[in-house]
């Protein structure tokens, strides 16, 4: 993994995962070590994402490295005209290594191969954003002790959510199975479902949670955007049914939890938040260790 | 009265590209730039063919082409058969076959892919040659046989 960029999750083997798993647990017992004294990290955001750059830009501090950059791209040069490989080529010379995140598809892919510094890749626009599939996969192994055999349960949106395509990949090293429950239009795409065929791993098709939500392991939630919609009808039918509260867990079991991107709007009940069950602000949390992991183990420091 | 049909003399040594689709023949020409070598070249389009409605032929002097080479027109002329002359002679015959990674030629479909935003070479990993299908190697994004627009 050293000095290789991280843009997408395949890029990462199954050993790879675990590796960054460990050493992101090493940082959970202690979170502040100068492992980076000396080192400067860029965090260019080429469209605005506050938790993500907070996560990467705290991990960074905790580490002791200092970080340079921008938060949207109207304070940089590419309101001036300027493309994405000047950009690069610019920061590449300043930097020992690069986070960046960037409206369009395949934007990180390419500033990799423009760069002679590592690329992290924190989101570019519906494709990949792989440290939160790292980040997920360290919040299930850390609240089920195993990756192994889970039975995901995955709610809202599965069209266009890309956290959730990149987790069923990740996931699918790991003999899951997934439960999909969505609205007709939002239902996860038939590539992603040819991959699990190919993979003899099982999957299921719902509408509806209420009836097999006993089942569940780990409940994956994202946000349906009313914008994903092209009849405004439909959505405000199908809203309602992809919320979770909290007399819904009643009968789930004990060690299920509930992952969440974030940021939430409404999908789950602010009555939820109170229950154990409820695990998005600590996998949030678990999401500055495991990027402490990741820059480290690329820098080659761990 | 004057004999007025010309005829496209047959080639010394050189290559033939058979069952061209008369509309791609300038795709033929641009993905194998032939508009920058000084050979002598004919072609003829429009011509009938039961296989193809209207095909074009290309005759190359003095110019042989490696499969890798030849291979990238596969896409905008899979059904293309190269005759491999040499004094006056075909010694050999062959087939184009799509390749396992394509470099330009084809735009990726995805408008917000970093290809169709800034000046980058396309570059695709073939993933089924018979309904062609290929993934981008920047947006990761699958174009498709009847979406795909040859740059």
């Amino acid at each position: 993994m050293k000095n290789k960029s991280l843009v997408s999750i395949t890029d990462y083997s199954k050993d790879d995962y675990l590796k960054i798993l460990d050493i992101a647990a090493e940082f959970e017992k202690n979170p502040s070590q100068h492992l980076l004294d000396g080192k400067i990290v860029a965090t260019l955001f080429f469209e605005p994402s506050t938790r993500t750059r907070l996560s990467f830009e705290s991990a960074i501090n905790r580490l002791g490295g200092r970080v340079i950059g921008f938060s949207d791209a109207n304070s940089s040069s590419v309101t001036k005209g300027e493309t994405l490989k000047d950009t690069i080529k610019m920061v590449t010379g300043y930097v020992d290594l690069i986070v960046m995140r960037h409206p369009l598809e395949g934007a990180a892919r390419y500033a990799s191969e423009v760069a002679s510094v590592p690329v992290i890749n924190a989101g570019d626009g519906a494709n990949q954003h792989p440290t939160q599939t790292l980040l997920d996969l360290y919040s299930i192994k850390k609240t089920q002790n195993t990756l192994e055999n889970l039975n995901i349960f995955m709610i809202g949106d599965l069209k266009y959510g890309r956290t959730v395509h990149s987790l069923l990949m990740a996931m699918s090293n790991y003999n899951p199975t997934f439960f999909f429950i969505s609205p007709d239009e939002l239902k996860m795409p038939n590539e992603y479902k040819l991959f699990l065929e190919q993979h003899n791993i099982k999957y299921y098709e719902y509408r509806d949670f209420m009836p097999i939500i006993a089942e569940a392991d780990i409940v994956y939630m994202t946000r349906v955007q009313k914008e994903r919609f092209s009849d405004p009808i439909e959505y405000e039918k199908t809203k309602n049914a992809y919320v979770l509260n909290n007399s819904m867990l009643e009968n789930t079991r004990e060690n299920m939890k509930i992952l969440h991107p974030l940021p939430r709007v409404n999908e789950i009940s602010l009555d939820v938040d109170e229950n154990p069950k409820a695990y998005y602000f600590t996998q949030a949390q678990n999401g500055v260790f495991v990027r402490q992991a990741i820059i480290t183990s690329i820098l080659g420091i761990k | 009265m004057k004999d007025k049909q010309l005829i496209v003399n047959a080639i010394k040594n050189g290559t033939v590209i058979d069952h061209i689709p008369a509309k791609n023949l300038f795709k033929v020409i641009s993905i194998l730039g032939l508009q920058t070598i000084n050979n002598q070249i004919t072609f003829g389009t429009g011509l009938e063919s039961k296989k193809l409605g209207s095909k074009a032929i290309i005759k190359i002097a003095d110019r042989y082409f490696l499969d890798e080479e030849i291979n990238k027109i596969a896409l905008v002329a899979p059904q293309a058969k190269l005759n491999i002359i040499r004094d006056y002679e075909v010694i050999e015959k062959r087939v184009v076959e799509v390749p396992d990674y394509i470099q330009g030629i084809v735009k990726c479909m995805n408008p917000k892919c970093i290809t169709n935003n800034e000046e980058i070479k396309t570059k695709f990993t073939v993933l089924s040659k018979n309904e062609v299908s290929l993934k981008c190697h920047y947006c990761e994004r699958i174009t498709q046989q009847d979406r795909m627009v040859i740059l």
